[in-house]
């Protein structure tokens, strides 16, 4: 049984500042795993770099039992098959919904536009954007923004869904929307591996939970075994922070 | 800012200061152009001055040849714009592209605009207009209005590249990944992602280019092409009067204020649009 993804002794610098110091993760097919830990911890590069959207230094990464960080490896047709989404957005301002969603299945899988525009049409209709669909991305609240973001990653059918704390930027009323997507996604079965400070939805939606600091896998185990009886005194100190905050 | 007073009082102190401001604007305005006139009127070479450059009959004559010849002037600056535009957006990319793999295509690029910003435009009309047909090289066109287009075009393409280079660098990083993790490749992602809204971002300061190409197609008869300008100079020479370049004048003005007013609309639409939508 090969792994969706899997992460052997990832190193990335950035000029002096090592911001991943050895990483090993391995992801299951249908696996949620939740990232969780301070701003600065690395969670948001280590997803960039399951992107190659950043050069790694060292280590070796593989999705589906094929290694990516291979030399020779075509980038682009390898991110096709890695959706990302993204804290702010990043929708594409001067495109329809629509386009925005097709974008990608037109260009990089050379689906023809009826087909394209038919997959996203019932792609937004799933999520409640059916009504959007025509509308520019700037008359959008940030819930439907980030809601779309994740559409237009879903379009792609990757095998596997990298989510950057994706309610980060959102008002708080929002981000219930944006979370039952998430939800929804995983009771589809779909492998995820998600960067979130949500506790709350980290111990219901994740099957396991990696607490990171300073750029290692500190524990990681059930989310409820991590949230509630960390081993490691930094997880501890993290969750107490997060407590006294209120957000757990 | 005085403070003081309910809130209505301002309001209505404000509109009478409107309209006092208003008839300070008008009085003023009335007295300064009325000194200037009078101050001009009553210089001693008035009345030769007058003669020369503000002749009507001159001008009336001469006004239908000037406009005639403009249609040269229309037929320089639409080709050379409709080169300008997609070899200025080649070199912005050109110079635009990442890594040591790029470093030739970039450094080219780069010497082309300096080179090209850096040389005067008459001097670059001269060279190429007379040079190149002074070569007598086989199959080189050795019409001067083809080397005038041309000139034009090496020159403004240089700038106008630099107006599409800020506009690609004012798109944010964020679009690129974003269209780079849906799979496009560089250039897709260029195509579809950043050039579009580049493009959209500074369409008013490529419509200024635009108005500086309109105007610096006279320069073109230096090498001899007789367009409006020339067409004035021929008119001067036979009558030994300077009117018929206020018809020049008028023609360009009358061109170009509308293309101006235009711009400065571009301009606030896309202020207002910044302000009641999103930031990005």
């Amino acid at each position: 049984m090969t792994e969706a993804l899997r992460i052997e002794g990832l190193h990335k610098s950035f000029g002096p500042l090592e911001v991943l110091r050895g990483i090993d993760l391995d992801v299951a097919e249908h696996e949620v795993v939740c990232l969780i830990g301070a701003s600065g911890s690395g969670k948001s590069t280590l997803l960039r770099c399951i992107n190659l959207l950043e050069p790694i230094d060292s280590g070796r990464i593989f999705v589906e039992g094929e290694e990516i960080t291979a030399e020779g490896v075509h980038l682009d047709r390898l991110r096709r098959r890695i959706g990302i989404v993204f804290q702010s957005y990043n929708l594409f301002p001067h495109m329809s919904v629509l386009d925005n969603v097709t974008l990608g299945p037109r260009k990089a899988l050379k689906t023809t536009r009826a087909q394209a525009d038919a997959e996203a049409t019932e792609l937004l209709a799933r999520f409640g954007l059916a009504d959007k669909r025509d509308e520019a991305p700037d008359r959008l609240s940030g819930g439907q923004q980030q809601r779309v973001a994740i559409v237009r990653a879903l379009a792609m059918k990757p095998d596997l869904l990298l989510l950057d704390e994706v309610t980060s930027a959102l008002d708080p009323e929002l981000v219930a929307e944006v979370l039952n997507v998430i939800r929804e996604l995983a009771a589809s079965g779909m492998t995820m591996l998600i960067a979130t400070h949500e506790m709350g939805f980290a111990r219901d939606i994740a099957d396991r939970v990696c607490f990171l600091d300073a750029g290692t896998i500190v524990e990681q185990g059930p989310p409820d075994q991590i949230l509630s009886d960390p081993r490691e005194a930094r997880t501890r100190q993290f969750l107490q922070r997060i407590i006294e905050a209120g957000r757990l | 800012m005085t403070s003081g007073g309910p809130p209505a009082v301002p309001r209505r102190r404000a509109s009478r200061v409107s309209w006092r401001a208003l008839g300070i604007a008008l009085v003023s305005t009335i007295v300064v152009l009325g000194a200037l006139i009078l101050v001009v009127t009553n210089a001693p070479g008035w009345p030769e001055f007058k003669q020369e450059f503000l002749n009507g009959p001159i001008f009336w004559s001469s006004l239908p040849g000037i406009v005639a010849a403009f249609w040269k002037n229309i037929l320089l600056f639409m080709i050379a714009e409709a080169l300008i535009l997609p070899l200025g957006l080649v070199i912005a990319v050109m110079r635009g592209l990442p890594g040591p793999v790029f470093f030739p295509v970039r450094g080219l690029a780069t010497i082309y605009v300096d080179v090209f910003r850096a040389l005067p435009s008459v001097l670059v009309i001269y060279v190429l207009g007379f040079g190149i047909p002074g070569l007598g090289l086989p199959g080189v066109p050795n019409d001067l209005f083809i080397w005038g287009i041309v000139a034009l075009t090496l020159i403004y393409s240089a700038y106008v590249s630099e107006v599409y280079r800020a506009g690609i660098d004012s798109v944010h990083p964020s679009q690129d990944a974003a269209a780079r993790s849906l799979g496009l490749s560089r250039f897709q992602s260029l195509r579809h992602v950043i050039v579009p809204q580049a493009v959209r971002r500074v369409t008013p300061p490529l419509l200024n280019d635009f108005i500086g190409l309109q105007k610096d197609t006279v320069l073109v008869s230096f090498i001899g092409v007789v367009e409006i300008f020339r067409t004035a100079q021929i008119k001067q020479q036979a009558t030994f009067n300077f009117t018929p370049y206020l018809g020049v004048a008028l023609v360009f003005i009358v061109v170009t204020i509308p293309l101006a007013r235009f711009t400065d609309w571009l301009i606030a639409r896309d202020k207002r649009r910044a302000s009641a939508g999103g930031t990005r």
